[in-house]
């Protein structure tokens, strides 16, 4: 394995680095060779044969075409055992090859190792969350660079996949168990996080960043995406929503309708609420009109018949346990609880109630 | 009408019998929604299946136009995922499952086995009306709520979802019995109904081909029929199978979805291999080179394409000693493809290569099918499957394997045989412009996907990230060219019912049993009483301008 890993590494003397065949994303993660070494080895064999083949049959095409219909019929074999085992036992070699290869990397991947940094993943239609050990829940996955990263993924309701091109990971999130993916980031950056199970409506919607911090703070860094901060830094900052300049004002105070509006995004209501009057189908009610009726001091109507008023519990419980007043003619929504902070809802609840004084 | 049916040939055949054909020798619309003729059936088949291929092919073209930029385009996010589902599984439970089988095989396979008929004609009427029973069910599932699951059906969504799943479902579900009665008929057809002397080794490839397929239809479609139905009483009765929240698994439906669909696999593609071992030695007319392998390369193929189905599943969560094992496995599968391959190669070796349009078709499919397979040694290989499944590349890979095989052999064997079907002969230059254009624009089509999926582009995406849009904006114009030339293919078919040359009986030289018959054959396929003999002795056939066609001179065989 050794010896052959050695020939056929990505930097051995078969495969030259500079071949990437501009196809991968370059790599980022410590799996770049053993993919990138065995697609180019693959590669490689695929050209030769294809080629081969090709070839052979367009000079056959050429030199034995018909002349006329009733061209002198050539002697030709009609078979050569020799020959046709040659070339069923050869190829095996080479897929052989192949296999070890992809093994190899493979235990790889799913081998987790011990000291790795444990970030939970929630994936739900259509949202991803990213749970750190302090509690905090970001919609993007920042990550340290040079450190072994472990997800532990769960998923709140269909299956979904985790993929980070760059990383050369993927693997699904399934309801109703855990499934793990690790990888190491060799440089900071961004790259795309995208979902690669069919999920439904927002299934292409599913896409985050995955965001590799420095080791220390790095003032040219894109301060977009928070990259001029190492990653406990970001951590500690991003923890506050009243810390985040998308939640506050122009100057820099902290406003939780911002907070709430930025919260709208990243914690995916977006995917079903839409902030006017307009449904989404198979979505959720429309908050322009929750708005109206908790300024007008009104009633909603659910779909057992009874009613409720539009107010700050209501829409804490809708919250955090959707399904206790559920409305008719709606999707099911999945719960919050314990993925969002009491702060965090307090600036919803200011989102919602400045809706309907923004109307004109 | 009998004054119409004058044989063209001038064969010494024993005990000449001059009977109308097929086409003539009844009608009236009950002659032909009542008929047991497995020739009637075929065409039945044929127009069944180009009736879905094209609704199928009409969804692409609308999906391809969507994906022309980023959000959306020409539809919401809602009605893409209905219609790639549609495509999806009409494309394969409509059209490429039962597409050369029930049409091509159940006309050409008695015929070639020098028999009247399959083994059981009411079973054989019974498979096409299941079929279009099951059709039925589809376009009700379209009608009623659509159906947004992808082909997959994967659980929970598919038991969580507001569409019709379940008459859907059921469509599938009886699309299967079709299928299997197809099967059955096929295996007791080749075992008991062979002509005398037609051994074993007579047999034409391609009737071994739909053997091997005969044999995956029976054993495998009833795992996807029992699978369906757990599904739909999942979603009607709340039995907890698949869905965690009742005490089920996920995953557990994709190994029993997989289980069938993957030897699925091989019931698309090994009659189209079948096809390709006819056309490549009947155009070379070259005896096709190494007869016994690529029979038991199709045995081989149907066999083992029932131990793979776990590398669909590399990242599903099954467990990493069961990847490794189906990896392993799965490059076994490698070997008979590529063994076929050879052997089509070969027999181009000191031919006499027509370029007549099926073997355009043929030569495509060669090009086409490499591609097709060698890049699915990226995807056995399980360090690189993970960064590929789910994306483009897979999209690519089997679209490669299944419209640059199935479907290119489809159309092949379809110019080939439609003169023995229909009597007419078409334009050869308008058939070879349409596999020209097929070619170009298939390929147009499909190549940027393997790219845009390396980077990283996922599959059934509605939206995408904005770097891809140059490659899809490449792959949607191919999508229209690929719809012109199948377009000019079937121009060019329709036309000749019309104005076509009357067929002779062997216009292309070839040695198996159908073309030694009037062209279309008479009901009971043949005037005389044929014998099996050497389906790939085409030196026996010389061209004799008169007949524009073939006649058979067994003195002119050369020992073998």
């Amino acid at each position: 394995m050794n010896a052959i890993n050695l020939i056929l590494a990505e930097d051995g003397p078969l495969v030259p680095k500079w071949v990437n065949w501009g196809m991968f994303p370059e790599s980022n993660s410590t799996f770049g060779p053993a993919v990138d070494g065995a697609f180019n080895f693959i590669m490689w064999v695929s050209i030769f044969f294809f080629v081969l083949i090709v070839a052979l049959m367009l000079y056959f095409m050429v030199i034995y075409r018909r002349r006329s219909n009733n061209d002198k019929l050539l002697r030709a074999p009609t078979h050569n055992t020799p020959l046709e085992i040659f070339w069923t036992v050869v190829p095996s070699f080479l897929l052989v090859i192949m296999f070890a290869r992809g093994f190899a990397g493979y235990v790889d991947m799913r081998t987790l190792p011990e000291n790795a940094y444990e970030i939970k993943v929630v994936a739900k239609k259509w949202n991803w969350a990213f749970e750190y050990p302090n509690g905090y829940s970001d919609p993007d996955l920042h990550v340290p660079v040079g450190k072994p990263v472990k997800l532990t993924m769960r998923s709140d309701d269909v299956i979904h996949s985790l993929f980070i091109p760059t990383m050369r990971i993927k693997m699904d999130v399934v309801p109703g168990r855990y499934t793990y993916a690790w990888f190491e980031a060799l440089k900071a950056g961004q790259q795309h996080l995208f979902c690669t199970e069919y999920c439904g409506r927002g299934h292409s919607d599913m896409i985050c960043k995955c965001i590799v911090h420095p080791g220390q703070s790095d003032e040219n860094g894109d301060k977009e995406v928070y990259l001029h901060m190492g990653f406990d830094e970001w951590l500690t900052y991003a923890s506050d929503i009243t810390n985040r300049r998308e939640a506050k004002d122009e100057n820099g105070n902290y406003d939780p309708v911002k907070a709430g509006l930025y919260l709208y995004t990243a914690k995916g209501c977006a995917g079903c609420h839409l902030l006017n009057d307009q449904k989404i189908a198979n979505g959720g009610p429309p908050w322009l009109l929750l708005s109206k009726a908790m300024k007008e001091g009104g009633n909603i109507a659910l779909s057992d018949g009874s009613e409720v008023k539009a107010d700050e519990n209501y829409i804490r419980e809708s919250i955090l346990n959707p399904n206790a007043k559920k409305r008719g003619g709606y999707g099911n929504m999945p719960s919050y609880q314990g993925q969002i902070k009491d702060v965090e809802i307090d600036a919803m609840i200011a989102l919602i109630k400045s809706l309907a004084n923004n109307e004109k | 009408m009998a004054t119409e049916i004058v044989t063209t040939s001038t064969m010494t055949h024993p005990a000449h019998r001059v009977e109308p054909d097929y086409l003539h020798c009844s009608s009236g619309i009950s002659s032909w929604v009542f008929t047991l003729d497995h020739k009637r059936i075929g065409i039945m088949y044929l127009v069944g299946v180009m009736g879905a291929f094209a609704l199928g092919g009409f969804f692409a073209l609308l999906l391809r136009t969507e994906l022309l930029t980023p959000k959306e385009t020409i539809m919401s996010a809602q009605w893409y995922n209905q219609m790639f589902t549609l495509h999806g599984a009409i494309m394969t439970f409509l059209f490429i499952i039962p597409s050369i089988p029930g049409s091509l095989g159940n006309f050409m396979l008695p015929i070639m086995l020098g028999t009247k008929d399959v083994a059981f004609p009411q079973m054989n009427l019974a498979s096409f009306y299941l079929w279009v029973g099951g059709a039925i069910f589809f376009v009700l599932a379209l009608l009623t709520g659509g159906l947004d699951t992808g082909w997959t059906f994967y659980t929970p969504y598919s038991t969580t979802t507001s569409t019709s799943v379940i008459a859907a479902t059921f469509g599938a579900f009886i699309l299967g019995f079709s299928s299997i009665f197809t099967g059955l008929n096929f295996i007791v057809t080749v075992h008991t109904m062979r002509a005398p002397g037609m051994t074993w080794f007579k047999m034409p490839l391609f009737v071994w081909a739909l053997y091997a397929t005969a044999v995956i239809q029976v054993l495998a479609t009833p795992v996807l029929g029992i699978t369906l139905l757990m599904l739909i009483a999942e979603r009607a009765l709340g039995l907890g199978i698949f869905d965690p929240k009742m005490g089920g698994d996920p995953v557990l439906f994709q190994h029993f979805f997989w289980f069938y669909s993957h030897p699925a696999v091989y019931i698309m593609i090994l009659p189209a291999m079948g096809v390709i071992s006819e056309l490549i030695s009947t155009y070379s007319r070259r005896h096709i080179f190494g007869y016994r392998f690529i029979a038991f390369s199709s045995v081989g193929l149907a066999l083992l394409g029932f131990l793979v189905w776990g590398h669909h599943m590399f990242v599903s969560s099954q467990s990493a000693v069961t990847s490794v094992i189906f990896s392993a496995l799965t490059f076994s599968v490698a070997i008979p493809s590529a063994v076929k391959v050879f052997n089509w190669l070969a027999t181009l070796y000191r031919g006499s290569i027509s370029l007549a349009t099926p073997m355009c078709y043929a030569l495509s499919f060669m090009f086409l099918f490499t591609i097709g397979g060698l890049t699915g040694l990226f995807l056995g290989t399980l360090v690189v499957d993970v960064p590929l499944h789910d994306t483009y590349f897979v999209v690519a890979h089997f679209h490669y394997v299944m419209m640059g095989g199935t479907l290119i052999a489809f159309l092949g064997g379809l110019f080939h045989w439609w003169p023995k079907m229909v009597g007419k002969m078409y334009n050869e230059f308008w058939g070879q412009i349409s596999s020209l254009v097929v070619f170009i624009g298939f390929n147009l089509t499909f190549f940027p996907q393997f790219i845009l999926g390396t980077r990283g582009m996922p599959r059934r995406y509605y939206n995408y990230v904005p770097e891809f849009q140059s490659l899809h904006v490449m792959s949607t114009i191919g999508a229209y060219v690929l719809g012109v030339g199948l377009m000019i293919a079937l121009l060019t078919l329709l036309y000749s019912l019309f104005r076509g040359k009357k067929a002779p009986e062997n216009p292309w030289g070839s040695a198996t049993l159908e073309w030694q018959t009037t062209s279309p054959p008479p009901l009971y396929n043949f005037n005389y009483d044929p014998v099996g003999r050497d389906p790939y002795a085409m030196e026996e056939f010389v061209y004799d301008a008169q007949l524009d066609g073939y006649k058979h001179d067994p003195k002119l065989g050369m020992a073998h």
